[in-house]
């Protein structure tokens, strides 16, 4: 099943046509790698995904979106609980200057939720997940900030995946990362397919061959291929595909 | 056009693979010229000639490993280095079988295998094979490469009647047994260089279009 449509999506920031005619379907439980040059739209399509571009004065969007069969662009749509079920993990880890409980505890705390051993429970099996507890299941009282980048990182996809989400959006979620914790979060996201569905944007060819299932390839605006994986890394259907992946372009 | 030190490697793996390619074609012409001519003396250059063979997989391995380690190389690139990857294991073994003649032909003493036309028509098929298939990789031939497929029919059926014709000859003339028995093995090795040249010209067609054996890998 699809889990999300985009149909003939369009987006301009004021002239500057950002998205052209972008039609993807994704399947729920897969990961799908957004692949391009810089500016080419990936981050900008992703964030169409759960109108975070709504926030962009200028903005102007045709087209559809739909999650879990609904317009998401359709008046009335409760846009704050769009955002709870597709969640936003971004490229440079961004924990908020508290504790690492608080951290994690901060989503479910703004939907409500206050009991204390709800909340615990909450937190522990949200850093479970994201493969941190064990990490710092003796530090919950500490600073987010004094962990590594690594560990920020895993800490944000806990605190995403805090509010029991649908689907988790990571735009270039280990490009400020070292190795290790880049093995770490490939890991970790493999791992969580299991109960969510991926996009994520990467700039590592190698990355997105590794953990996604389908690869979308967008430039200036275009998507150009969008299929299988490992067929587009062993075989594209399209020269400029080709070009982009092999890194000979033009 | 960026990446022009990695091309500039492809380009020696496409010289090294024709380089091999070549080494092959002389060594089935060598076996096949001493065999129509009894000629020991050019039987003998079969094995110095098949050590350089070997020596060729072993380069030609080393250098797709880096490229690999290297460029991780996706798309064509990854098709082109895994193709030949596959490749030179069965032009290695098409040396062998050119030595492995060889060493029958000089044990044969001068004798020729004239009456059995079909064993020098294998010979002269399979050396077409092997070349189109290198041939097919340079050029990105596909319709070569399926023509060095079909072909393969061809070297089985004559070996089919060189068997015939041996069977006829040793119960005719049953004390020349030893004679027939080499002769059978030398068809049978020109059968499995074929064999081989069938699968560079697989490889071939998995290099362009991405599917082995219509299988998509
Ligand atoms: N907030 C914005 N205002 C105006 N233009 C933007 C804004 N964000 C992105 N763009 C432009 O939209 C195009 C796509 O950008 P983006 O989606 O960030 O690309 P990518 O993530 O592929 O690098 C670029 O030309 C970029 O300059
Ligand atoms: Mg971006």
């Amino acid at each position: 099943m699809n889990i999300i449509t985009a149909k003939d999506l369009c987006l301009w920031y004021d002239t500057l046509q950002a998205l052209k005619n972008i039609d993807v379907e994704i399947p729920e439980k897969t990961i799908t790698a957004l692949i391009g040059p810089s500016g080419c739209g990936k981050s900008t399509f992703l964030k169409t995904l759960n109108r975070m571009n709504d926030l962009i004065p200028g903005v102007k969007i045709t087209g559809s979106v739909c999650y879990q069969g609904k317009e998401i662009y359709a008046p009335g749509v409760d846009v704050s609980e769009l955002r709870r079920q597709i969640g936003m993990v971004f490229q440079k880890p961004n924990p908020f200057p508290m504790s690492v409980y608080d951290n994690v505890a901060y989503g479910p705390r703004t939907h409500g939720i206050t009991s204390r051993v709800k909340l615990n429970e909450i937190v522990e099996r949200s850093l479970r997940n994201a493969v941190i507890w064990d990490e710092v299941k003796d530090r919950l009282r500490k600073n987010a900030l004094g962990l590594s980048g690594g560990q920020q990182q895993r800490l944000c996809i806990a605190r995403a995946l805090a509010v029991e989400p649908q689907v988790l959006l990571m735009d270039e979620p280990t490009s400020a990362l070292d190795p290790i914790s880049t093995s770490k979060i490939e890991e970790l996201v493999t791992s969580l397919k299991e109960k969510y569905t991926i996009v994520i944007v990467t700039h590592n060819m190698q990355q997105a061959v590794r953990i996604s299932d389908q690869t979308a390839f967008f430039l200036l605006g275009e998507l150009i291929e969008y299929g299988n994986t490992e067929q587009m890394f062993s075989k594209p259907k399209e020269k400029r595909t080709e070009g982009y992946i092999t890194g000979r372009f033009g | 056009m960026m990446r022009s030190r990695f091309d500039e490697q492809l380009a020696l793996l496409n010289r090294e693979i024709i380089e091999m390619g070549a080494l092959c074609e002389e060594v089935i012409s060598l076996a096949s010229t001493a065999l129509s001519e009894g000629d020991i003396e050019l039987a003998a250059q079969v094995t110095p000639l098949d050590r350089i063979i070997d020596q060729k997989e072993r380069d030609i391995e080393t250098l797709c490993i880096r490229l690999l380690l290297q460029q991780q190389p996706v798309a064509r690139d990854l098709r082109q280095i895994s193709a030949a990857l596959k490749m030179v294991t069965d032009m290695e073994r098409i040396g062998d079988q050119a030595d492995d003649i060889a060493e029958i032909i000089m044990s044969l003493n001068g004798r020729t295998a004239e009456e059995h036309s079909h064993i020098n028509e294998m010979a002269t098929a399979t050396m077409k094979m092997v070349t189109d298939s290198v041939d097919a990789y340079v050029k990105r031939d596909i319709s070569l490469a399926q023509a060095v497929i079909a072909y393969d029919d061809v070297v089985d059926e004559c070996f089919v009647c060189v068997k015939k014709n041996l069977i006829k000859m040793i119960a005719a003339n049953p004390d020349d047994g030893e004679y027939a028995l080499a002769l059978l093995m030398i068809a049978k090795y020109f059968e499995r260089i074929g064999d081989h040249a069938t699968n560079i010209a697989e490889w071939v067609v998995y290099s362009v279009t991405g599917i082995h054996k219509e299988i998509k890998i």
